[in-house]
């Protein structure tokens, strides 16, 4: 494709914290740093897989993105259909609102993104009628195509989300995020609530739409195998920030962060005489409001030396397109899981 | 790179729209008819099932037609006094007038016991006075504005007021079952009246509560708990007592409907402000925020109808205690003051032993207090168990 190349969201320094209040007057007694310094760009077209611990700012990270949530500092470059770039991060909600129609989001749990009082007419149809589709017909008959476009009856669309099972309703959240042709889609964990069968058919669904409407996604995911399945890049990270960043191929195949190495060898492998190579962390994940000093994660790295806890590693680029924060990036030799 | 081919080949694929429909979505006319049911068909269906609650709410439409319908239930003017009728027993309705179905009561001669001044009746077997349905009677202007003399039952000839005592009367001489009628009307609409006015405050105060959260939460979460934490007796009676005395029975009226309501939107307010604060987390509030829904939409179309179920079934539930407040008040001789009419007022007739002992029918407005009292609260529940047909 000529514009697989062009950027499509670029994201510099972003960061978000949450105040911690105490006592009677409320006073801010210290920070959550939820999202600290975060810096990756998605190019049209493609996937890019934010993959981490629950608690690392994987979703905070995607909020921030649609402006669900206000960042505290850095920019958020999105490309309009002018093709210029624009900082959403300074724009004021009004601003924000019009471009709310080319990035959409996925939710997680498909029980509680539905309105359970509304029919799928009314859910899919929602985003047209308040960006301007005012004629019933036209939008019934959208609302149509879309449940047609993501494998469900037409039909259907008199009928409230309660007569439908997960993965359904996984659908209809999608139909809803396409309504208004969006250009980047934000899935926060779209399969994690999903049957395993079941999330085999989302991704499937997901890939052949992003094939057949030149979709861009954003794929937040803590499930390594759904992100080698779907995605051409994967950004890893730990407590609010990106330890590591490239293609899945060599993510998988040679990690270059030891917390990288650490993720891969828990994903689970059908051949047990490799189970025994599994790296277990140990100690707990770093509480984002109160990290360690230096890099993060050295307290449960096997590999730590001395200014590890002394100096925050600067993220570089060891090789075209793979990005790491580590000290000790260009010495070690990590293991990756071979692909099959 | 990007893997092509399905992780799961067994699975049913995505690949065209008529491909993904499994066996499940064959759906009989039953579950057809759930699937396009609207939360209140759902609420219903369950609520139905609620036997309790079933009766309870038929008990109240009786209530309230009653209420509605005072004037023609009531056969006697509820004002009309008569000393020479001063506390008389219920008197018995006979049916039968040899074999033949003709209702009627016996006439009751009154006279002052030379001894004790009490007054005794002596039923007189031989006027038999024949009881009438839909009857003329006392005038009244039903709803206010019509005017009209039909009452349901009534006697031919004679006034009313002088030969039927279906309940008996008062101390002095009122007919109890046309005086229950209004009381009936009086409690139940001030009980409707004061809830309707303290779910003004309590959602008002409870949604600025749990949609702005911060320090103003704090300030009105406060503030409820201080007003809860009054004990309700002393505090109703420093507010009724305040009520000058000079005041029209309209006006107390307002007043007590006022100091009841004033003290009961706590619990709304808490409901509202729960409900609040746990859409405003909802994943679908959020959908409807990034679909680009303003948010007076977000409101009314999405948060709103969340709740509207539980505010009813709270309301049903603050009902009975609306009730009980205006009947307490009144029964302490603090709320409604003769010759206004509620169950409270009946019953302070009945504060004394020795009233009680001599004619305990003065007893009987305390038995629609308690059916109504209870009806309300099954009916509350029921409509709490159906509020949330998703939960």
């Amino acid at each position: 494709m000529a514009n697989m190349e062009q950027i499509l969201l670029e994201v510099k320094g972003l960061q978000k914290f949450f105040p911690i209040r105490r006592g009677i007057l409320q006073r801010v007694v210290g920070q959550v740093r939820a999202v600290d310094d975060v810096t990756f760009h998605i190019n049209q077209g493609e996937t890019l897989s934010l993959v981490g611990e629950s608690g690392c700012g994987k979703t905070t990270t995607s909020r921030c993105i649609l402006r669900a949530i206000d960042p505290t500092a850095g920019e958020i470059y999105f490309r309009t259909d002018a093709c210029e770039m624009l900082n959403i991060a300074a724009l004021p909600e009004s601003r924000v609102q019009p471009l709310r129609r080319c990035m959409q989001m996925i939710f997680q749990d498909p029980f509680s993104s539905l309105n359970p009082r509304m029919t799928l007419l009314d859910i899919v149809g929602e985003p047209l009628l308040v960006h301007g589709m005012t004629d019933h017909q036209e939008r019934q008959d959208r609302v149509a195509e879309l449940l047609q476009l993501v494998g469900m009856r037409p039909e259907y669309m008199q009928r409230f989300p309660h007569a439908f099972s997960g993965g359904q309703r996984q659908r209809i959240g999608i139909a809803r995020a396409l309504a208004l042709n969006p250009r980047l889609v934000v899935a926060d964990e779209p399969v994690s609530a999903l049957d395993v069968s079941v999330q085999a058919q989302i991704l499937n669904l997901l890939l052949k739409l992003q094939d057949q409407l030149g979709l861009t996604y954003l794929f937040v995911a803590h499930d390594l195998s759904v992100v080698k399945h779907i995605s051409e890049r994967v950004a890893v990270m730990y407590v609010g920030r990106i330890v590591e960043m490239a293609t899945t191929e060599e993510i998988f195949g040679a990690p270059r962060h030891p917390y990288t190495e650490a993720l891969l060898s828990s994903v689970p492998k059908p051949d047990p005489r490799l189970r025994s190579q599994r790296i277990v962390l140990e100690g707990e994940v770093a509480d984002p409001a109160n990290p360690p000093s230096g890099c993060y994660f050295h307290p449960r790295c096997r590999y730590a030396t001395d200014i590890c806890s002394e100096e925050t590693p600067v993220q570089e680029e060891v090789e075209t397109g793979h990005y790491v924060a580590c000290h000790r990036a260009h010495e070690l030799s990590l293991r990756g899981i071979a692909r099959q | 790179m990007k893997e092509t081919t399905p992780i799961n080949p067994e699975s049913t694929m995505a690949s065209s729209p008529t491909e993904t429909l499994p066996e499940e979505f064959a759906t009989s006319r039953a579950e057809e008819q759930i699937a396009i049911a609207t939360q209140w068909q759902l609420m219903w269906w369950r609520f139905r099932k609620h036997k309790l609650a079933m009766a309870g709410s038929i008990i109240l439409i009786l209530f309230y037609i009653v209420a509605l319908t005072v004037d023609f239930l009531a056969y006697a003017n509820p004002y009309t006094s008569e000393a020479q009728r001063s506390l008389m027993r219920p008197q018995a309705i006979h049916w039968f007038d040899n074999g033949k179905l003709s209702p009627h009561v016996y006439g009751v001669t009154g006279a002052r016991d030379p001894k004790t001044f009490k007054r005794v009746y002596v039923t007189d077997l031989e006027t038999k006075i024949s009881v009438r349905l839909f009857a003329k009677g006392f005038e009244y202007k039903w709803l206010g504005f019509i005017p009209c003399n039909i009452h349901l039952i009534g006697v031919e000839d004679t006034r009313a007021e002088e030969t039927l005592f279906v309940l008996g009367t008062d101390v002095q001489g009122r007919d109890l079952w046309s005086r229950l009628m209004y009381g009936t009307q009086t409690s139940l609409f001030i009980g409707l009246a004061s809830v309707v006015l303290s779910l003004i405050l309590g959602v008002a105060l409870g949604g600025i509560s749990g949609y702005y959260g911060g320090i103003i939460d704090t300030i009105i979460q406060r503030i409820i708990e201080i007003l809860r934490s009054i004990p309700t007796i002393p505090l109703w009676l420093g507010l009724a007592a305040a009520l000058p005395g000079t005041w029209s029975v309209q006006q107390v009226y307002l007043a007590i409907t006022l100091i009841i309501s004033l003290l009961g939107w706590t619990e709304l307010a808490r409901v509202v402000r729960g409900r609040f604060l746990s859409l405003r987390q909802e994943d679908f509030v959020m959908a409807a925020r990034l679909a680009g829904c303003g948010q007076m939409r977000i409101i009314f179309r999405h948060m709103v109808p969340s709740f509207m179920s539980h505010i009813i079934a709270a309301m049903t539930l603050a009902l009975p205690a609306m009730i009980i407040s205006e009947t307490s008040l009144s029964f302490l001789g603090l709320g409604l003051r003769p010759p206004a009419i509620s169950w409270g007022v009946l019953l302070q007739d009945a504060q004394n032993i020795q009233a009680l002992a001599i004619s305990p029918w003065l007893l009987i407005p305390s038995i629609p207090v308690i059916i109504a009292v209870l009806a309300f609260n099954f009916v509350g529940d029921g409509l709490r168990d159906a509020a949330d047909p998703y939960g």
